[in-house]
């Protein structure tokens, strides 16, 4: 009994982001044109998970108290990249896809160890290294094109027996992949821990250190798998500054509404997921209800704005007023 | 013995030696390795009209980085930037398609919304306690949105002022451009409230420590919010400027000046975590940013080489000497 009171609590924001999306998915079904059907859950999946994957790559840098600005960028960067490598024979395609997801886990592992080994603050950090990234992206496409493997792209964004979007089976299969086993282990932990308290975790002697460098690293892994579904939905490379932009930002507002705290240690990836899906089905309400798509930029501008503002709520719970100062 | 003899060391060096910041210097060192090497490559690089010219656009840079600076010193930071810059020049030039009255209002307009943005960002920070790096990216994406709704995603037709490209372009003092003059104002400013009034110190206070601060009795609260404020009006204003010396506002006018103006502040040598800078490192940083920019665009370096190098480039100033200490 009470094993499930404390289980309730810690999920509390995970839950509470399922419920937004379930709510949210509904009313967009419902007002659809074509009702639920297999078509419209695939198309509102490969749109989901795109941000999904970005989302759990905030998540991550998230949780050990920092911020990752560049995630959009690395996303762009390796669409980029895979409009050059993922194409060919099965043999050379598998050997471009390892080779876009190296790329983004060495942009992670330098994002990671500027902060980490260099101290440097990870707002601005990542903000410069985003740069470099989007510089690099620019370099690989000056201007939009490229081709990818469409047999994959095809397989990975269709429907799985008629019904399942595969690219929901892939979103799956990384978290029990990628998220499981990282927050499971040691390091995981460690990351949780610098970002509950980074001195009490040293103090007890916590890998800290290590586990931040592994979860900044993640991030870039995660976004490069992001970058390599962009390809596979558009089938062309494009390093579009605003595009890299609106995916830090979503991603940040994606977190925001799965329940992970902005101040570290607390939240998941599974609830920046929902978070995420849930946020991608309320930017596209707008669509169902035929408003003029002029109006989708200021619309997810209002939600980021008002889901940020729901964490002032917390304010109402302090005693002392000398808690208001972190 | 040690202490003594380095004191008498540094008490031989002139008094504006011993007191310069060990980040400020180095800040000028690197402008003039710039300019070197810049000479290196072609004459003109020390001309006075060439530098002249690189401070007219490093005054825009220089405006937009004061507001930033202060929201620095607090700890906190504003993300809103792109879109204030953009917000400013559009409703400057919109409002001057109204009549006389639009033209005389149109630079107090566009400053206003500038500072409509900046008080929902010190709102959200202050009394609402969102972590500032969240708020003010929600604020510039709803700035976005609204400007995006208002010009049908098109650059805006309407055209700037003539006082607006009196102000950008113009020069009162021959062979002084009025943005230089603008900016050399309010930097003056700047220096005066930071070093010379509560105000500033309260700033510095909060910077260091909020707790303390409020409990000595300064209304953190309201200081945060019209730092923010004054952050948001400035990043209009150089919104102003900018149109006034273009003629008129571009989407995207202001994603250009994130990065820089941060990089300004904090190539300067003001500590990200607030507390503690001076405003000639910001002077330095803009400057030394400025030329830079110049310089790869003289070389004709295109846009991905200049992206990569200018990120380069800050994290390698920044290794430097803007690290936090070791955590023991």
């Amino acid at each position: 009994m009470k094993d499930w009171r404390y289980l309730m609590a810690e999920q509390r924001g995970t839950l509470l982001a399922l419920g937004i999306f379930i709510v949210m998915f509904i009313i967009y079904t419902t007002n659809h044109p074509a009702g639920f059907t297999a078509n419209v859950v695939q198309t509102a999946a490969n749109k989901g998970v795109l941000l999904a994957f970005v989302a759990m790559a905030q998540t991550l840098v998230v949780i050990t108290a920092g911020i990752d600005l560049s995630v959009g960028m690395i996303l762009l960067l390796t669409n980029c990249l895979a409009s050059w490598l993922v194409v060919g024979t099965p043999f050379e395609t598998t050997l471009g896809v390892i080779a876009v997801l190296l790329a983004g886990l060495v942009c992670g592992a330098i994002n990671g160890a500027i902060v980490i080994y260099g101290r440097l603050q990870p707002i601005v950090a990542t903000i410069a290294t985003g740069a470099v990234y989007y510089g690099i992206g620019l370099l690989l496409r000056p201007f939009p094109g490229g081709s990818v493997n469409e047999d994959l792209a095809d397989a990975l964004t269709g429907k799985l027996f008629d019904v399942i979007p595969t690219s929901l089976v892939a979103l799956l299969v990384v978290v029990l992949v990628v998220w499981v086993p990282f927050s499971r282990s040691v390091f995981g932990r460690a990351a949780y821990a610098a970002g509950s308290s980074e001195t009490a975790a040293y103090m007890s002697g916590v890998p800290i250190r290590r586990g931040k460098f592994f979860a900044y690293m993640l991030a870039g892994l995660l976004a490069s798998i992001g970058g390599l579904f962009l390809t596979f939905f558009t089938y062309t490379g494009e390093a579009a500054y605003a595009s890299g932009n609106a995916y830090t930002l979503f991603s940040i507002a994606a977190v925001v509404l799965g329940g992970v705290s902005l101040f570290g240690g607390k939240g998941s990836a599974i609830g920046a997921i929902f978070g995420a899906l849930a946020f991608r089905t309320i930017g596209d309400l707008l669509f169902v209800f035929d408003f003029d798509p002029l109006w989708q930029p200021l619309f997810q501008g209002v939600i980021l704005l008002i889901a940020v503002s729901l964490g002032a709520f917390a304010l109402f719970r302090v005693r002392n007023r000398l808690e208001w100062f972190l | 013995m040690s202490e003594t003899t380095l004191g008498g060391i540094a008490g031989r060096m002139p008094k504006f030696l011993r007191r310069a910041d060990p980040a400020v210097a180095t800040a000028f060192a690197c402008i003039v390795i710039l300019l070197l090497l810049g000479s290196l490559y072609s004459r003109s690089f020390l001309s006075p009209e060439y530098l002249l010219q690189q401070l007219k656009v490093a005054s825009f840079l220089g405006v937009i980085a004061t507001g930033m600076m202060l929201v620095i010193l607090l700890g906190q930071i504003d993300l809103s930037v792109p879109w204030s810059v953009a917000t400013g020049a559009m409703m400057a030039c919109a409002a001057a398609a109204y009549g006389h009255a639009g033209v005389v209002l149109a630079i107090p307009f566009g400053i206003l919304c500038g500072v409509a943005i900046g008080i929902v960002n010190g709102f959200g920070v202050a009394y609402l306690r969102i972590p500032s790096m969240i708020i003010t990216l929600a604020t510039n994406a709803v700035a976005q949105g609204l400007m995006v709704v208002y010009t049908g995603g098109f650059s805006p037709q309407d055209s700037a002022t003539a006082a607006m490209r009196y102000l950008a372009t113009g020069s009162t003092i021959p062979g002084v451009p009025n943005g230089v003059i603008i900016w050399a104002l309010i930097g003056a400013a700047m220096v005066f409230v930071l070093t010379r009034t509560s105000f500033g110190r309260a700033v510095y206070g909060i910077g260091n420590r909020e707790r303390a601060a409020y409990l000595s009795g300064i209304d953190t609260r309201r200081i945060v919010m019209i730092a923010f404020a004054v952050s948001g009006g400035l990043s209009a204003f150089g919104g102003v400027l900018l149109a006034g010396y273009a003629s008129k506002a571009a989407q995207s006018m202001g994603d250009a000046y994130l990065l820089p103006s941060i990089a300004a502040v904090v190539l300067g040598g003001t500590s990200i975590l607030g507390g503690r800078g001076s405003y000639l490192g910001t002077v330095a940083g803009v400057i030394l940013i400025t030329l830079l920019q110049s310089i790869l665009s003289v070389m004709q370096m295109p846009e991905a080489g200049r992206q990569i190098i200018y990120g380069v480039v800050i994290v390698a100033m920044l290794l430097l000497y803007g690290r936090a200490p070791a955590s023991r």
